[in-house]
């Protein structure tokens, strides 16, 4: 299975050639990957592990480190005789706020897409435009978010203050609205994303399919859902795993927009990892590696599935 | 082709469509079209709370000059120009090497190395900060833009080699062999084979790459400090506590922060949607 059949002929007639010329086809390939290999292991793959190992640990990022066993995960979870720690808990449940509502950029993307999916003239450019948001860097959909919600003053209290609607302290003052607010604004580029992503995928859609589907009767939502669906399903798949380790990843937008505020109530374990070792309250990197360790333990959950799905393919392509 | 095209609609859905288009696109952008709005207003305006309505006077140049001649952001676009150019030229010819070798190469662990390369690129940052910015103190690299291109390049490498695997595995492998009948060496093959057939895959994850990393946050927070080595997306923030309160400042800096990757997309649109939709068909 491991020699491959484009291994040339290595006959005798050519006994001089040297140990490399030999070997070239078994060797090359690890030449070619060493530089990548040696990278990824120095800046992603070691760091994996010591984080495990520092989260055993107190350690202030300077002096010594003291072994303190599974302590940090205990006073995070509240094993044995103390609390689970607040903020902890907190972040949790805010991140599985991120993780349900960021699925809506799915549908949301797919519903855009359908609706742009049309050759009038300068669609193109309207397409382009759509996808606009995806393209700023957080930091300033944050800040423009940040001053779209501005108590009194800003546009969306002026719209929702037409309807009547006042939310106390504005959008991001509020601890009952303000995660949502930043859900919302995370939204606008990651909707964006999936869009463009179905709209590659709806050009792909076979056309005999849609018409025969069309002869048969289909139309409209049924044909979306037995005819177009599974064929996006790649495109589905892909606007799945990006939203999933977006929703996941997101730090950029609560720093700039709440810094983890009002009263800590939009922090994800993300944020609050890197407030526990990196921030005025100290640098505690035991303790904020404990909670990079859980992070990192729910997003294997998703890694292991998207690892298995892309094997599954692997294996129909051989 | 699916919805139904619009031409083969009444005349009157066409004209609704046509007409819903720019308001929908409008709604769409509104938080942008705002901060734009700001960014050419005038202090006054805020101060008399004439938020949203029309500018007093137009302010453009002002503002935008105040932005460029009397703050620190040339010098953090510079930055984020000296770190995002060096990573998009490491990472692109790291990756286009390992993808290389995974892509054409079957031997062991081939697959396994692969999903190593992938699943490394869907790891939370937070479980590498500190071993990381512990490597970097360590290195001397603190606070200097070395110190982040080397960690995006490495981090990148997942992500790019996972695309140029996959670009090079739909390449034509005939091409391939019947150089090393010719008997070009490998090395050869793929400088003067591979290479000049990757020519699209290049100029997608170039682009898709500089806008990753001209957007990174978070690793300019843990592993710069000042205005020495930040790029603009951390050196915004100092800006606005400069400009605190300037709405109008503030925006105008927001979109000379944001633009240089927009002007790249708009630039190279093709390349950038091709990068992004890898394997989103089939």
């Amino acid at each position: 299975m491991s020699v491959s059949p484009a291994v040339p002929r290595t006959d005798a007639t050519q006994p001089q050639r040297s140990w490399y010329k030999r070997n070239e086809i078994a060797i090359t390939p690890w030449l070619f990957l060493l530089p990548a290999m040696l990278f990824f292991a120095v800046y992603v793959i070691i760091p994996i592990g010591q984080s495990f190992w520092i989260s055993l640990h107190d350690w202030d990022g300077l002096g010594d480190k003291t072994w303190v066993g599974t302590a940090n995960y205990e006073r995070l979870l509240g094993i044995g005789d103390q609390n689970i720690d607040r903020k902890f808990e907190v972040s949790f449940w805010n991140n599985l706020r991120w993780l349900v509502l960021y699925l809506l950029a799915i549908p949301a993307g797919l519903f855009i897409a359908l609706f742009l999916n049309q050759t009038v003239t300068g669609i193109r450019l309207y397409k382009s435009l759509f996808f606009f948001p995806f393209v700023i860097s957080q930091v300033v959909v944050g800040l423009v978010f940040s001053w779209f919600y501005l108590p009194n003053d800003g546009l969306f209290d002026v719209i929702t203050g037409f309807f009547g609607v006042d939310i106390r302290g504005g959008v991001l003052g509020n601890p009952n609205t303000a995660t949502y607010g930043i859900i919302a604004a995370g939204l606008w580029p990651q909707t964006a994303y999936c869009m463009i992503l179905y709209l590659t995928g709806l050009n792909a859609v076979d056309p005999e399919q849609v018409e025969a589907a069309r002869l048969d009767g289909a139309k409209g939502r049924k044909m979306l859902w037995y005819v177009i669906l599974p064929q996006l399903k790649p495109a589905t798949f892909i606007a799945f795993v990006v939203t999933i380790i977006g929703a996941l990843r997101s730090f950029d937008l609560i720093s700039v927009m709440t810094n983890g505020g009002p009263f800590g109530s939009t922090r994800v374990l993300s944020f609050y990892m890197f407030e526990e070792s990196l921030s005025e309250f100290g640098f505690r990197m035991g303790y904020g590696a404990a909670i990079a360790v859980v992070l990192f333990f729910i997003m294997l959950g998703f890694i292991v599935y998207f690892l298995w799905s892309m094997y599954q393919d692997e294996k129909g392509a051989r | 082709m699916f919805p139904t095209p619009i031409e083969k609609r009444p005349r009157s859905a066409q004209i609704t469509y046509q007409a819903f288009l720019p308001v929908a696109l409008i709604v769409w952008l509104l938080p942008l079209l705002a901060v734009a709005l700001f960014s050419i207003k005038p202090d006054a305006d805020f101060t008399n709370g004439n938020y949203w309505g029309i500018p007093s006077s137009f302010e453009a140049f002002n503002n935008y000059g105040k932005v460029f001649f009397e703050s620190n952001m040339p010098r953090y676009l510079m930055n984020s120009l000296l770190i995002t150019i060096p990573t998009v030229i490491g990472a692109v010819a790291l990756s286009c090497m390992a993808g290389f070798a995974l892509g054409v190469y079957k031997f062991k662990g081939n697959l396994l190395i692969f999903f190593i390369f992938i699943a490394g690129n869907f790891v939370p940052f937070q479980i590498l900060m500190v071993p990381v910015r512990d490597l970097t103190v360590s290195m001397n690299l603190y606070d200097t833009k070395l110190g982040l291109v080397l960690f995006h390049v490495a981090f990148q490498t997942g992500f790019c080699t996972l695309f140029m695997r996959n670009f090079i595995r739909a390449l034509p492998f005939p091409l391939i062999e019947a150089a090393r009948v010719e008997g070009v060496a490998e090395w050869r093959i793929f400088l003067f084979v591979v290479l000049p057939l990757m020519k699209p895959a290049l100029a997608a994850l170039a682009v898709l790459i500089f806008t990753f990393i001209w957007n990174d946050y978070f690793w300019a927070v843990v592993l710069t400090q000042g205005p020495d080595a930040q790029p603009v997306t951390a050196g915004i923030t100092e800006f606005n506590s400069q400009f605190r309160a300037a709405y109008h400042l503030m925006s105008a800096g927001s979109i000379v922060a944001a633009l240089p990757p927009v002007a790249m997309f708009f630039l190279m649109q093709k390349h950038f949607i091709a990068g992004l939709t890898l394997g989103a068909v089939k």
